[in-house]
């Protein structure tokens, strides 16, 4: 039995020193050995292989809900003045343009409701849905057990992702520490497969470049092809030392808490930084949070004030892999980097868009918003001006007002005529 | 996201929402979904600061009116079945439904049901009439700032005049449904579930 066990660890000894030799030299050396690609290639195979035979066996339990990625109901697109002239031209009063009407109420009404069973704004905190299953029981309606194949199956992909992709990026990223310029080491240690599209308009030197975010990892897969200088406050605990070891490869551009209130003195800082032609581009994220990756939300202006080269770059995740998106209301960063590090692969594509600059009358505003449509554009992303600060906070009162004003207009329309003439 | 909530949902309850919502078993769970990731306190029941976090919901002018007709009266949380039983209203009606024998009498999904659902949007102390005074406040709700008291007061007025058939300057419901007959109420007080 004692003899079963060493011979066990010697092969696991063995075996584990290959599999880090065949990660961690060619990483060093920024070379790749195409196993990433056979990974992910098997990884896909597996996974259609996978979702046909749970839709097979769905078919045979009619009982089970399909589940399907699109939404639960059919939103009609048509604006507050359509929608309520509609209402009104069955009205047995029919006034032109104007006054108010008793079924006025069922636009509002319709709208909420829809709005209840489905909105465009909280479902972009919460992981995307998928399709199809990809074995990871968290990303699963209902687990049921289908057949022994896919049992087994899914019990292999607990054993490879805990037992041997787990212990890997712990070491691999406990090494980063050491290597400072081990970004890379970081994406292998994730097993991140990263497409770079257009690379000739990679940011440069006394720009800024502006992302759409889903997670920390955004860093590592953007700094994997380019040194960018960093702004954010300091951290303290697990982040504080990550920031500390980044610090040392790349000049970055960090303020206390207290100095990111004075919008001032950040963007002076920022102005001086790119002034300075021989420093590394500024990597910023204007949404200023993590968004789940089917849209790209409002952008901050702040950075697109200061003036300089806007270099706009789109990432997109493919959720087939793992759910990249960090859900930082419901998890802290250790357990989102688990997650992360358990998941099959992060596959992303990154591209890079053509240089922009503010223009002639137009203010930060619509330059910011030119900005995220043209990478919601790139990335497939649904482009959308709700503040993703809405995560946390409360919706501004202004956008209720502005739905008032809008139908105070429909009801004065005739009426000025009319207000001489007294109820009769 | 949902994916552990379907668990938390009976089968035994799902058929009872079928029965009396019309709502399909798919339909069901995933609105039981919605219901949950909505849920932010867990504990099974919404309350009104859980519908106001919808900010699509919190700019509507008439956001407030719609959340309480959720809530029953007096109550402040709204369970699973009473949060289904709201929604039916705004099911389609659709042609066989109309021979369906259903043990509660009218669906809920019915045009008496869907105008009186929006009846109750206007009558806010629930006394089956709505005053002048409480079409004054609802206007209010859905204008803002933008008209003056004496516009809105004949607004008001000319509304209760075209409606008012037994002169106690209130709107019934039934005169409320006399003066909506020609309106689709079936089409404008639906939504288009999928599957």
């Amino acid at each position: 039995m004692e003899g079963a066990w060493e011979i066990a660890f010697v092969f696991f000894q063995v075996w584990l020193s290959i599999v880090v030799g065949l990660i961690m030299l060619p990483a060093m050396f920024g070379v790749s050995l195409g196993f990433t690609d056979i990974y992910i290639k098997v990884l896909v195979k597996t996974l259609e292989w996978a979702t046909l035979r749970i839709q097979r066996g769905q078919k045979e339990q009619a009982a089970l809900p399909s589940q399907s990625a699109n939404g639960i109901i059919e939103k009609d697109d048509g604006s507050m003045q359509e929608e309520i002239g509609e209402l009104r031209r069955s009205h047995p009063k029919n006034l032109a343009g104007g006054d108010f009407t008793l079924c006025d109420a069922f636009y509002f009404c319709k709208k909420g409701i829809e709005n209840i069973v489905e909105d465009q704004v909280t479902q972009r905190f919460t992981s995307e849905e998928l399709a199809s299953w990809n074995l990871l029981t968290r990303t699963n309606n209902n687990f049921c057990y289908i057949s022994v194949r896919l049992t087994i199956i899914w019990g292999l992909g607990v054993f490879i992702r805990y037992c041997i992709l787990l212990p890997l990026s712990v070491k691999n990223w406990l090494s980063d520490l050491v290597h400072i310029t081990c970004y890379r080491i970081c994406a292998r240690g994730l097993s991140a497969t990263i497409r770079y599209h257009n690379k000739e308009n990679r940011p440069k030197k006394g720009g800024i470049c502006v992302a759409n975010h889903t997670s920390p990892i955004d860093i590592v897969i953007l700094a994997n092809d380019g040194c960018y200088a960093m702004v954010g406050q300091v951290h303290g605990g697990l982040m504080g030392v990550l920031q500390r070891s980044i610090v040392r490869s790349c000049p970055h551009v960090w303020f206390e808490r207290s100095e990111m209130k004075d919008r001032h003195a950040v963007a002076k800082r920022l102005k001086d930084h790119i002034a300075d032609k021989t420093k590394l581009p500024i990597l910023i994220f204007p949404e200023g949070t993590c968004i789940n990756n089917t849209s790209v939300m409002m952008f901050k202006k702040g950075s697109f004030e200061i003036g300089g080269t806007i270099y706009p770059v789109a990432i997109k995740y493919d959720p087939q892999f793992g759910d990249a998106f960090w859900n930082s209301a419901k998890y802290n960063m250790v357990s989102y980097l688990l997650r992360m590090m358990t998941s099959w692969a992060i596959v992303c594509n990154v591209w890079y868009l053509p240089p922009m600059t503010r223009q002639d009358g137009e203010d930060a505003v619509q330059f910011a918003n030119r900005v995220k449509s043209a990478i919601a554009h790139q990335g497939g992303l649904v482009d959308l001006s709700w503040d993703g600060g809405l995560k946390r906070e409360k919706v501004k009162e202004s956008l209720k007002e502005e739905q008032q004003k809008m139908y105070s207009s429909m009801i004065i329309g005739s009426d000025f005529n009319e207000a001489s003439v007294g109820p009769a | 996201m949902g994916s552990r909530a379907s668990s938390l949902l009976r089968e035994e309850d799902i058929e009872e929402i079928k029965k009396e919502t019309g709502f399909s078993h798919s339909q069901i769970t995933r609105l039981y979904s919605r219901f949950h990731s909505l849920d932010k306190g867990e504990n099974g029941a919404l309350s009104r600061e859980d519908f106001q976090r919808i900010p699509e919901l919190a700019i509507n002018p008439l956001g407030d009116r719609i959340i309480n007709a959720f809530f029953p009266e007096g109550e402040d949380q709204v369970n699973f079945r009473g949060f289904m039983r709201t929604l039916a209203h705004f099911r389609p009606v659709e042609d066989n439904e109309k021979n369906k024998d259903l043990t509660s009498g009218e669906p809920l999904n019915s045009r008496t049901n869907k105008l009186h659902f929006a009846f109750q949007l206007y009558d806010l102390d629930r006394d089956d009439k709505i005053s002048r005074d409480e079409l004054l406040q609802v206007l209010r709700m859905m204008v803002g700032v933008n008209i003056s008291d004496e516009q809105l007061g004949s607004i008001a007025d000319r509304t209760i005049q075209e409606a008012d058939t037994n002169g106690d300057m209130c709107i019934s419901f039934s005169e409320f449904t006399k003066v909506l007959e020609k309106v689709d109420v079936e089409q404008k007080m639906s939504i288009r579930f999928l599957h």
